[in-house]
C-alpha cells in the first residue's frame, strides 16, 4: 500500500449522538461494527454453552441428562447459532468496523441500510431460540431432530419449532443480502481517489468476495427452506415422491448454499491473516495478485461442488466423481493462499504477539483440517467417514482456526485500534495456548472415534468409544470456559490499559493506522489522496 | 467506476428509527406467521400488525429520502450507491427466483425419469411404483390432488405475456418523456403500464380461479401443482409489489419530483419491472409452454 497524504480536517465532524438513540438508531460504521461484534460475541456464548452440554452428554456412553431429541436439538442450534449468529455476524462486524477506515470512506455507502442488517439479526436470533423454547410448553409440538441441514422428509414432520427456524432463517438471510449489498456497493464505489481494485487491502477483496457469494446463494436457501414451509403446511410435494418431488433435491438446494458457505465463514479471516502476518513479520504479503486469483478461484469451483455433502445418497457415478474431481481441485488455489502465507513469513523479522500466534496457528491447523478435508473429497473412503466424528472432527479444524481463530486474531489485532488502549499482551498469549490446547484436546481424538466408527448426531454410542470421548469432554470444558479469559481480556482494554499509538503495530499497513487510536466518531470525511 | 468525484460531501444520513422499527415488524409479522400457520389464533392478528407496521416504516423511510433528495443532500457518489445497491438487490432476486426454476428443472428431468424407472435409479419403479410412468405434467405415482388438467399456454398466459411486453415499452416511453421533461408523457405512460400491471394481476386471478375451480390444478396437485404455483404465484407477488412501486413513482411524478437528470426512484422502478417482465418470459417458456 503506498502512502497518503493526509487532508482530512479533524476539527470538521461532529460528535458522537449521545444516549440510547446513538445504538438503537445508529447511522455510524463504528457504532454498528460494535453492535455486529458484541451480538457475536453472546452468541458465541451461547453456541458454546449449547456445545458444553453436548459434549457432557457424550463424556459417558448411555443416556446422562438429554433426552434424544433434546440432544439433537442442541446440536441443531449450536451449529445454526454459531455459523449465522457468531461467525457471520462477527466478520460483518470487523468489515463494518475497518472497511471504510482501510478505504478512506467517510462511512458505509448506505447507512441506514446497514443498521438495518444489524438489527434484523436479533430478530432472527429471537426466532431461533423460540425454535427451541416453544416445544417445552404444552401443545408446542416437538424438538428440531434434524441438525442444522433441516432435511425432509424428517424436517417435514417436526412440530410447529420448525416454523419459527424457518422464520429464522428468512431473516438471516434478509440480513446478510443487505449487508453484502452495502458492503459490495461500499467497496465498489466508496474507495478514496487513486486506490484501484488492485491497491485494496486484501481484507477488503476477501469481503467483496464474500459479499458477491451471499448474493448468490443465500437466496437460494431462502426458496429451499420456503418450499420446505409450503410442503409442511399448504400440501405441495417438492420433495415428496409420493407426489413427484424429490427429497433429494433439498438436499442440492441446501448444499448449493451450504458449501459455499463454508468458504463465506472462511474468507474474512484469510483476509485478517493477509494483515496479520504481513505485519508481524515485517514484509509486505507475499503474492498480493495470486492470493486474489487464488480467493477467485476458490469462490468459483466452491461454487458448483456442493454435492460432495451427499456422497451417499444415491447420486450417480458420473456424477460422484464430477464432484469428487472438482472438491480436490480446489485444495490448489487454499495450497497457493497457505504457500503464500509461508512465503510471506519467510526469512521476515517475526515477532510473536498474540494476533501472529493465532495466525501461524492458522497456517497449521487449518491445514490439517484442509487434508482432512481431501481425505473425505474421495468418494470410496468417504462411503466410510460419513456421518461419522470423523466429519465432526475435519469441519471444526476447518471452521475453528480457518474462521473463529481468524477473527480473534483480528480481534486482538484492531482491538488497540478501536479501543485506544493496548490489550494485555501476556494473558492474550495465555488465551492463545489455553485455547489451542483443548481445542486440539477437543477435537483431535474425534478423528480416531469415526475412524473407529463413531456416527455422529446421535446420544448415545458404544463402550468402546468411552476413553477418546472422555478426552475430548475434558478438553471441550477447558475449551468453552478459556472463553471467558477471551471476555475478560477485551472488557479489560475497553476499561484501560497502556494508551496505544496510532500506529498500534510497528509493522503495520494501511490507511487505518493514520487514525488516532482509536479514532473520532466521523473519519476520513475528506478523503485521502492514494498515490 | 473509475472516474468519480470524491469531494467529501457524501451524505451521513443523521441516526433513523426506520431500521429497528422495520425489525419489529418483521419479527411481529413472522412470529405471528408461525403461530398462525399452527392454528394458534393470536397469530393472524400479529402478522396484520407487523404488516400495518411495516407500510408505515415504508412510507417513513421513503418519506425521509425523498426529503433529503428533494433538498439536495445527495451528490453523484451518492446516486451511483443508491443504482449498485439497486442492481444488487435484482441479483439477488434473480437468484431467488433460479431456485425455483432449478427446482422445476431437476423434478421434471431427474427426479420424475427416476420415480418412472429410468437409469441406474430404475429399480425404485419396480419395488415401490410399479406401472407409474413418467410425464410431464405430473401429480406423482400417488397421484396427489386427485385428476387435472394442466393450464394451457396459448390462452390467457399468452395474453399475459403480451399485456406484460406492452407495459415494458410503455415504461420506456414514460422514461423517454421524463428524459425531455415532458411531465405528461412521464404521467400517462406510467399510468399506462400500472393499468397494464394491474390488468395482468386481474387475469392471473382469474387463472387461478378457473384452475381450482374447473381444471382441479392446486397446491396439492403433486409436483407441477407446486411448481406452477410456487413459480407463479412468487412472479405474480413481485407483480403486485412492482404496480405499488410504480403507483409511488406515479404520485411523486405528479408532485414533479423528477427532472431529467435527477430520477434515481423511476429508474430503480422501471429496472425491477423488467426483471420481472424477463421472470415472467421464463415463467412462459418453461411453466406454460413446454
Amino acid at each position: 500500500m503506498s502512502t497518503t497524504t493526509l487532508s482530512h480536517d479533524e476539527a470538521h465532524h461532529h460528535d458522537a449522538p449521545k444516549g440510547w438513540k446513538r445504538w438503537l438508531f445508529s447511522t455510524n460504521h463504528k457504532d454498528i461494527g460494535t453492535l455486529y461484534l458484541l451480538f457475536a460475541l453472546t452468541m458465541l456464548f451461547l453456541g458454546g454453552a449449547s456445545a458444553m452440554l453436548i459434549r457432557m452428554e457424550l463424556f459417558m456412553p448411555g443416556i446422562q441428562m438429554l433426552d434424544p431429541d433434546l440432544y439433537n436439538n442442541l446440536v441443531t442450534n449450536h451449529a445454526l447459532i454459531m455459523i449465522f449468529g457468531a461467525v457471520m455476524p462477527a466478520a460483518a462486524g470487523l468489515a463494518n468496523w475497518m472497511i471504510p477506515m482501510m478505504i478512506g470512506a467517510p462511512d458505509m455507502a448506505l447507512p441506514r441500510m446497514n443498521n438495518l442488517s444489524f438489527w434484523v439479526l436479533p430478530a432472527a436470533a429471537t426466532m431461533l431460540i423460540l425454535s427451541f423454547v416453544v416445544p417445552f410448553f404444552p401443545g408446542g409440538g416437538t424438538q428440531i431432530n434434524t441438525g442444522w441441514t433441516l432435511y425432509p422428509p424428517l424436517s417435514v414432520q417436526v412440530g410447529m419449532s420448525m416454523d419459527f427456524l424457518i422464520f429464522a432463517v428468512h431473516l438471516l438471510g434478509i440480513s446478510s443480502v443487505l449487508a453484502s449489498i452495502n458492503i459490495i456497493v461500499t467497496l465498489l464505489n466508496m474507495r478514496a481517489p487513486g486506490m484501484s481494485l488492485f491497491k485494496m487491502p486484501m481484507f477488503c477483496w476477501t469481503w467483496l468476495v464474500t459479499a458477491f457469494l451471499l448474493i448468490l446463494v443465500v437466496p437460494v436457501l431462502a426458496g429451499g427452506v420456503t418450499m420446505l414451509l409450503f410442503d409442511r403446511h399448504f400440501g405441495t410435494s417438492f420433495f415428496d415422491a409420493a407426489g413427484g418431488g424429490d427429497p433429494v433435491l433439498f438436499q442440492h438446494l441446501f448444499w448449493f448454499f451450504g458449501h459455499p458457505e463454508v468458504y463465506i465463514l472462511l474468507l474474512p479471516s484469510i483476509g485478517v491473516l493477509s494483515h496479520v502476518i504481513p505485519a508481524f513479520a515485517r514484509k509486505p504479503l507475499f503474492g498480493y495478485k495470486s492470493m486474489v486469483g487464488a480467493m477467485l478461484a476458490v469462490a468459483t469451483i466452491g461454487m458448483v461442488v456442493w454435492a460432495h455433502h451427499q456422497y451417499t445418497i444415491g447420486m450417480s457415478l458420473g456424477a460422484v466423481t464430477y464432484f469428487m474431481i472438482g472438491t480436490i481441485l480446489i485444495s490448489i488455489p487454499v495450497g497457493l493462499m497457505i504457500f503464500n502465507f509461508i512465503a510471506t513469513m519467510w526469512r521476515g523479522a517475526m515477532t510473536f504477539e498474540t494476533p501472529m500466534l493465532f495466525a501461524v496457528g492458522i497456517v497449521l491447523m487449518f491445514t490439517f483440517g484442509g487434508l482432512s478435508g481431501v481425505m473425505l473429497a474421495v468418494v470410496p473412503a468417504d462411503m466410510q467417514y460419513h456421518d461419522s466424528m470423523f466429519v465432526v472432527a475435519h469441519f471444526h479444524y476447518v471452521l475453528m482456526p480457518g474462521a473463529v481463530f481468524g477473527l480473534f486474531a483480528g480481534v486482538f489485532y484492531w482491538l488497540p485500534k478501536w479501543t485506544g488502549h493496548m490489550y494485555d499482551e501476556k494473558l492474550g498469549k495465555l488465551f492463545f495456548w489455553i485455547n489451542v490446547i483443548s481445542f486440539n484436546i477437543t477435537f483431535f481424538p474425534q478423528h480416531f472415534l469415526g475412524l473407529a466408527g463413531m456416527p455422529r448426531r446421535i446420544v448415545d454410542y458404544n463402550m468402546i468409544f468411552t476413553e477418546f470421548n472422555v478426552v475430548s469432554s475434558i478438553g471441550a470444558m477447558v475449551f468453552g470456559l478459556s472463553h471467558l479469559l477471551f471476555l475478560y481480556i477485551i472488557i479489560k482494554t475497553i476499561r484501560g490499559g497502556k494508551k496505544a499509538e496510532k500506529r498500534a503495530w510497528e509493522g503495520a499497513k494501511g490507511l487505518e493506522w493514520e487514525l488516532d487510536s482509536p479514532p473520532a466518531f466521523h473519519t476520513w470525511t475528506v478523503a485521502p489522496q492514494i498515490k | 467506476m473509475s472516474v468519480k468525484e470524491h469531494s467529501g460531501d457524501y451524505f451521513i444520513p443523521e441516526p433513523s428509527p426506520w431500521p429497528i422499527i422495520g425489525m419489529a415488524s418483521l419479527l411481529m409479522t413472522l412470529f405471528g406467521g408461525a403461530l398462525a400457520m399452527n392454528g394458534v389464533s393470536i397469530g393472524s392478528f400479529l402478522v396484520i400488525a407487523g404488516l400495518l407496521l411495516f407500510f408505515v416504516l415504508l412510507y417513513g423511510w421513503f418519506r425521509d429520502v425523498i426529503g433529503e433528495n428533494l433538498s439536495d443532500c445527495y451528490n453523484k457518489q451518492v446516486d451511483t450507491s443508491f443504482r449498485m445497491g439497486m442492481f444488487w438487490f435484482i441479483a439477488s432476486e434473480v437468484f431467488f427466483f433460479l431456485t425455483f426454476f432449478g427446482s422445476l428443472y431437476y423434478i421434471r428431468n431427474i427426479a420424475l425419469p427416476w420415480l418412472g424407472g429410468e437409469g441406474y435409479l430404475g429399480v425404485t419403479n419396480e419395488i415401490l411404483y410399479n406401472g407409474f410412468e413418467a410425464v410431464w405434467p405430473s401429480h406423482g405415482p400417488g397421484e396427489l390432488g386427485g385428476d387435472f388438467q394442466p393450464m394451457g399456454a396459448w390462452g390467457i398466459p399468452a395474453l399475459n405475456t403480451l399485456i406484460l411486453l406492452t407495459s415494458g415499452a410503455t415504461i420506456t416511453w414514460a422514461h423517454w418523456g421524463l428524459k425531455i421533461d415532458n411531465q405528461k408523457q412521464l404521467v400517462w405512460g406510467l399510468i399506462a403500464t400500472i393499468a397494464l400491471g394491474l390488468l395482468f394481476v386481474g387475469f392471473q386471478a382469474y387463472e387461478y380461479g378457473h384452475a381450482y375451480s374447473d381444471l382441479n390444478l392446486t397446491l396439492e396437485t403433486g409436483a407441477y401443482g407446486s411448481t406452477f404455483y410456487m413459480l407463479t404465484g412468487f412472479h405474480g407477488f413481485h407483480v403486485t409489489m412492482g404496480a405499488v412501486m410504480l403507483m409511488a413513482i406515479l404520485g411523486r411524478s405528479m408532485k414533479s419530483h423528477f427532472s431529467a437528470h435527477n430520477h434515481f426512484a423511476f429508474e430503480a422502478v422501471a429496472w425491477y419491472w423488467h426483471f420481472v417482465d424477463v421472470v415472467w418470459l421464463g415463467l412462459f417458456v418453461f411453466v406454460y409452454w413446454l
